[in-house]
């Protein structure tokens, strides 16, 4: 087992795993935050993405041990004291989600798409969020949902 | 999937991880973005008793240009490799294939050593680093040795580097001035591996071809240069006639492998495709730029 030591949405956190256990089992399991969701666990559905240093990568492509030191956002993250943040609200008022199970992948890969480019256009949002898989909505209303928010960010 | 038991060193300098490396040889794999290799093991389909991780060094990471040559450190994420503005202006045809690799968080963790360090055949940069002549440093206990693309990979997910050799950097020829590219590429969806891609570029003098360089992704277990359409290429002027020529020499050795993706005749019909495809935007855009 290594000790781990990582800041974890603005709060540090310690732990320790095993050298195999990936960043997104040591989230869920050892840190209890179950928001971030496991589809495929071999890099291909974009469930799992997280921030880590300000870039979305997928946490089951990542070991714990890596993240040592690092400071990690997930999407119980961006809620702050209960509210929607501004990208959930809007993906809210869009109707961007059907069963869920994708929708924390989508909402991290889209805050790391809006902190980098605030108004970024639709070509922009339909290729970061290109890893994606969704199996319900049709992508439509997720695309809409992050356009609503840069439309908003533009507005200011 | 979770991964198997494994040992684990993250080594502080690159001597440590030559060492480790000396040491365990076959039984150790090193990990660099992990994009590959921490699937390979949550697939069962490597079992290293160690992983070397070389994320902490530093010193592999970043871009530096000398004597004509680009060097890349091998532990240059693709999204790094993509904002360097020393890479687009001075290796454009590794700047167009960068943006194809997986997805963006991919490329967040993905490097450029570990793309030709695991050398799958449908990858983009095997393909740009075989077209290029790109050179290949890896360091061992004996000291550094330097191997040409075209002699470093040796077959499905396998390279001529010693079980002992780490790959430190990668050094790509600066393209020469009137030099123009396309990476192509034909995938089911945008970010999967592509089914047949095509590095191309084109180096114009006085509207005829001076230099001309191919290289399919996709289409054998290893990169492919089309050696005999780029004779064919240099010294001719542009043109469709030219282009679809091209696109039957290139092609007529191939045998591509089949899978649920396309059999071997479609490859081979997308391969000629992407020839002609390929070479109509290098030259379009080298023209507007002579």
């Amino acid at each position: 087992m290594v000790d781990i030591t990582l800041m974890v949405n603005g709060v540090t956190r310690t732990g320790s795993a095993e050298p195999r256990k990936t960043l997104a089992d040591f989230l869920r399991e050892d840190l209890e935050l179950t928001g971030t969701h496991l589809g495929c666990e071999h890099g291909v559905c974009g469930a799992c993405t997280v921030i880590v240093d300000g870039r979305a990568v997928r946490s089951c492509l990542m070991l714990a041990v890596q993240a040592a030191g690092a400071e990690v956002t997930t999407i119980e993250g961006l809620a702050l004291d209960g509210a929607l943040g501004a990208l959930q609200q809007a993906m809210w008022d869009s109707h961007s989600f059907q069963c869920g199970f994708c929708t924390p992948g989508f909402v991290m890969q889209a805050t790391a798409l809006l902190s980098a480019h605030p108004d970024a256009d639709e070509q922009q949002i339909r290729e970061a969020l290109s890893g994606n898989i969704c199996r319900c909505t049709g992508y439509q209303s997720i695309i809409e949902g992050v356009l609503l928010a840069a439309e908003r960010n533009r507005q200011g | 999937m979770k991964l198997p038991p494994v040992e684990y060193e993250a080594p502080a300098t690159v001597a440590e991880a030559v060492d480790l490396l000396g040491e365990h040889q076959d039984e150790a794999s090193v990990l660099a973005g992990g994009q590959s290799l921490i699937p390979l093991l949550a697939l069962r389909l490597a079992r290293p008793a160690l992983l070397i991780d070389i994320n902490g060094l530093q010193e592999l990471a970043g871009v530096s240009a000398s004597n004509g040559w680009v060097a890349v450190g091998a532990m240059t994420r693709e999204y790094a490799a993509e904002e360097s503005s020393l890479i687009a202006d001075t290796v454009p045809l590794l700047a167009a294939a960068l943006p194809l690799i997986g997805h963006e968080a991919i490329r967040s963790r993905g490097t450029i050593g570990g793309s030709l360090a695991h050398a799958d055949p449908s990858a983009e940069l095997p393909a740009v680093a075989l077209a290029l002549d790109a050179e290949l440093v890896v360091r061992s206990r004996s000291g550094e040795r330097v191997i040409p693309a075209d002699e470093w990979f040796e077959g499905f997910l396998t390279t001529t580097r010693g079980a002992d050799e780490l790959l430190v950097e990668v050094r790509f020829p600066r393209a020469p001035q009137a030099t123009d590219v396309s990476f192509t590429e034909v995938a089911r969806r945008h970010g999967d591996f592509a089914i047949v891609g095509l590095a191309a570029s084109v180096t114009l003098s006085d509207g005829a071809i001076k230099d001309a360089r191919l290289a399919f992704c996709g289409v054998s277990d290893v990169p492919v240069r089309a050696a005999l359409a780029e004779d064919l290429l240099v010294g001719e002027q542009p043109s469709a006639s030219l282009f679809e020529e091209a696109a039957r020499l290139a092609t007529a050795d191939l045998d591509p492998p089949a899978d649920l993706h396309g059999s071997s005749e479609y490859r081979k019909k997308v391969a000629a495709t992407l020839v002609r495809r390929g070479l109509h935007a290098a030259v379009g855009n080298a023209d507007e730029r002579q």
